[in-house]
């Protein structure tokens, strides 16, 4: 009962004309920096941020905005991962694992309607949630430790395991070669600068979205330019099949359990986007084995699992932000330094001291997902026409908008360079058969499983049974163990 | 046509040296050397908002971003590339300047590299552990540490060497026991760790008062000790600290500004004069409080030789606890 009386306070906030105004003004410019590559959502906030509070808005107001701005470009960002091959932010990295091949097929339609279907579905899932379990979830993020990271890291990697699974070698080396970026930088464990080379933009370790942006989006240009070269460039054909109904029921097992999935990681501090993506592909996929799967070719329901789960993430992310002041995710960092700046301490009290505030939110969230979801249907005709673009304009489009989005991260012509070494290295790669999904991930675990290790160990002073104490870590061990040895199971009662 | 351009050699030279004699800055930058909603930010805002209130400058300054090393990359880049830029302010902290003192700011630069201009404000580390732990003041808590050190999590936001590390080691050395022996956790940035704090993961985190106020609101943490130099105003002033209790434990966090190395005399006198009209102005003032600092006013040469003597303090710090050789 209690929640429907703030859920009322929250809804009387939200639909006051100026913050509807403002919700769908952060959502449209939110789709529109996630869809560029380069610029995600925490550009996208960090840019705006000043200009809020500049013009004087209301606490609550500025937050709605900005929050608007970030699920917003958990929408966009899927865009250009299926029409382009680039992901338009971190979360949207698997995205283009089976929404690339879909486009290429002429479903570029289909894929885009289904994807926004399923960030609706995801976003709306993870609010629910939100809304009853606030309290109960605010606990398990703390409760959460170093142990049970580990846990969530390795079973991670074990889905992941038989992702492109033709070419394990493959896969494990793509692996490799992340773990490997993932160990320059600080090691914070020692203060010990590693293979930095002395070079100070090396000392926080390489930039994630650079490595993303190097290798997807630089590459992918070498790629159409060499097509180009040999004359044998296909105009990709434009579908205009779009959402139907059998689409969505043959996914909805996929996105129920990848919007859970996805919220609880978003939840966790130091997990996001791209970790709950990367959780829901891989169990999807185990899932799917034997099941008429294609994954990695155009299979709907590789495409729904990452969509569900990192907007579901993002909306996860929120929680421990507002119940205890500790970010979720990078985005959500720079949201609660939003709210310092308007003298606003977020904690246990944010809720029952200013319900305006959190519960304003938390409505404006319903409502700016209802907004994107009538905003994205429409447009999809539109973004679709990008694929009818001559390559001669498209190529020298991504190169720039790849550029200014890199340059503006650290205003630092360093990391352009340093992109474009990726770049080249990435075209290699592919060019020798390699997925490069397998790298980032290799990157974007690989940091999370080594810090949180190396945090478990330095508390339990060298002994390795820490990893093995609590419920949670009992049961993620169990469920790793499964994702290892169930689908070969099944295949033998099957037979 | 001689006499013209003669004429004209000198009123430009004239106007050239009436430019050098009253410096007037032109589109004012503050360059905050991380990613956006961190200590940094909040530094830089303060300068764009609180001058802009002050009526020091016209429009808020503009606030750009360059993260890296905790200032490394920033520092870099001033030296490397616009040395002599009188527009472009870069925030610093005092964990910038431990970073200077260990040698982590690149090869070859050091204290010297730039000109402190002025400050923002301080903060103070304080000890903190859940609201339900066992000790209710440090010397309790030091008791215990000794009885084990070994057993004893203390956990922070930065990794070793950092100044989060900097204060537990502090803390445990008060104790008597070596700061090697000390078991610590290096967590990303003060949410994760206090997170940690609540989660019972970590016993003590030595964090700082600004960034506590919503927790200690809300009865989820207790702070057994401050480590400033006396008591704090305001809220704050019920909590004793380490000094107090007979522990020598005192970590001030400096925030501020420095301006390029090569930056002229004229604009360096102008800057710091800015700062000295600001420290009075109330607005200022507000926009420091806003941010949870105290006010610390110091500008000019008097906070150039005061953060030399600092970084200096700091390299011994290092070595001592085995940081640097």
């Amino acid at each position: 009962m209690d929640v429907l009386h703030f859920l009322s306070i929250g809804f009387s906030v939200a639909l006051t004309p100026i913050n509807l105004g403002l919700v769908l003004a952060g959502c449209f410019f939110g789709t529109l920096i996630g869809s560029l590559p380069g610029i995600g959502p925490i550009n996208g906030v960090a840019i705006l941020l000043p200009l809020a509070y500049s013009i004087g808005l209301p606490p609550e107001s500025a937050l709605i905005m900005l929050a608007g701005v970030y699920y917003g470009a958990e929408y966009g960002g899927r865009i250009s991962s299926i029409l382009l091959n680039v992901p338009g932010d971190a979360g949207a990295i698997m995205t283009t694992l089976d929404g690339y091949p879909m486009a290429k097929r002429g479903e570029g339609g289909r894929a885009l309607a289904l994807s926004a279907v399923s960030s609706f579905f995801g976003s709306m899932g993870a609010l629910l949630l939100m809304v009853i379990f606030a309290p109960l979830l605010s606990r398990l993020a703390i409760e959460f430790g170093p142990s049970e990271y580990v846990w969530l890291m390795i079973f991670a990697f074990t889905c992941l395991a038989t992702m492109v699974g033709k070419r394990p070698i493959k896969t494990i080396v793509g692996v490799v070669i992340g773990l490997l970026l993932a160990t320059i930088g600080i090691d914070s464990g020692t203060g010990i600068l590693r293979f930095t080379m002395g070079i100070p933009n090396l000392f926080d370790g390489v930039d994630f979205l650079v490595v993303v942006i190097g290798m997807f989006a630089i590459s992918e240009v070498l790629i159409l330019l060499e097509s180009w070269a040999r004359n044998d460039l296909k105009m990709t054909p434009v579908g205009k099949s779009f959402v139907s109904l059998s689409d969505m029921l043959a996914v909805k097992w996929v996105v129920l359990r990848s919007t859970l999935s996805g919220f609880l990681i978003g939840v966790l501090p130091g997990t996001g986007a791209s970790i709950a993506s990367a959780v829901a592909y891989g169990t999807e996929k185990r899932f799917a084995e034997g099941n008429n799967e294609h994954f990695g070719e155009g299979d709907i329901r590789g495409l729904a699992a990452p969509e569900a789960a990192n907007n579901a993430s993002a909306a996860g992310s929120m929680l421990p932000m507002l119940t205890l002041g500790i970010p979720g995710s990078g985005t959500t960092a720079i949201l609660l330094g939003a709210l310092l700046m308007f003298n606003i301490t977020p904690g246990p009290l944010l809720f029952e001291q200013q319900p305006q505030i959190a519960w304003g939110l938390i409505a404006s969230m319903f409502i700016g997902n209802i907004a994107l979801l009538i905003m994205n249907l429409p447009l999809i005709g539109l973004f679709v026409r990008l694929l009818s673009i001559k390559q001669s304009y498209l190529v020298p489009i991504i190169v720039m908008l790849t550029f200014v989005g890199i340059y503006s991260i650290h205003g630092d012509s360093f990391d352009l360079f340093f992109m474009i070494g990726l770049g080249i290295f990435a075209f290699i790669l592919r060019k020798l058969g390699f997925s490069l999904a397998p790298v980032i991930l290799g990157l974007v675990l690989g940091e999370v499983l080594e810090e949180n290790l190396r945090r478990a160990l330095s508390i339990s002073g060298g002994n390795w049974s820490i990893l093995l104490n609590g419920t949670m870590t009992y049961i993620l061990a169990i469920a790793t163990v499964a994702a290892l040895v169930a689908p070969k199971l099944i295949k033998k009662f099957k037979k | 046509m001689k006499a013209k351009i003669a004429s004209l050699l000198l009123v430009g030279g004239l106007t050239a040296a009436l430019n050098a004699s009253a410096f007037e800055p032109n589109k004012p930058t503050c360059i905050a050397p991380a990613k956006p909603g961190g200590g940094f930010d909040l530094t830089c805002r303060i300068l764009s908002t609180g001058f802009a209130n002050a009526g020091l400058t016209d429009i808020p300054m503009a606030v750009t971003f360059m993260p890296g090393g905790v200032g490394a990359v920033a520092y870099n880049y001033i030296n490397s590339t616009t040395p002599d830029d009188p527009n472009k302010l870069v925030a610093f902290s005092s964990g910038s300047l431990l970073n200077i003192a260990q040698g982590k700011f690149g090869q070859g630069l050091d204290e010297n590299d730039a000109r402190w201009v002025g400050t923002a404000g301080v903060d103070y580390g304080a000890i903190m552990v859940r609201a339900d732990a066992p000790w209710n003041n440090l010397k309790e808590l030091v008791d215990d540490i000794k009885k084990d050190p070994s057993k004893f999590v203390l956990g922070a936001g930065g990794g070793v060497g950092s100044q989060d590390w900097m204060k537990a080691a502090i803390v445990v050395k008060s104790a008597g026991v070596d700061p090697k022996k000390m078991r610590y956790v290096a967590y990303e940035g003060g949410g994760e760790a206090s997170a940690a704090l609540l989660g019972g993961h970590i016993k003590v985190y030595p964090g700082d008062v600004g960034e506590m106020k919503g927790l200690l609101e809300a009865g989820k943490i207790k702070v057994l000790g401050i480590m400033s130099p006396e008591r704090l105003k305001g809220e704050f002033s019920k909590y004793p600290t380490a000094i107090e209790q007979g522990f020598d434990a005192e970590w001030t966090i400096l925030r501020g500004y420095y301006l390029g190395p090569k930056v002229s005399d004229e604009a360096y006198n102008y800057w710091a004069d800015q700062f000295k009209k600001a420290y009075n102005n109330p607005a200022f003032q507000k926009a420091v409080a806003d941010q949870n600092l105290v006010p610390f006013t110091m500008s000019g040469p008097a906070l150039e030789s005061y953060i030399k003597e600092r970084v200096g303090f700091m390299r011994g710090l290092a070595k001592e606890a085995g940081l640097i050789q």
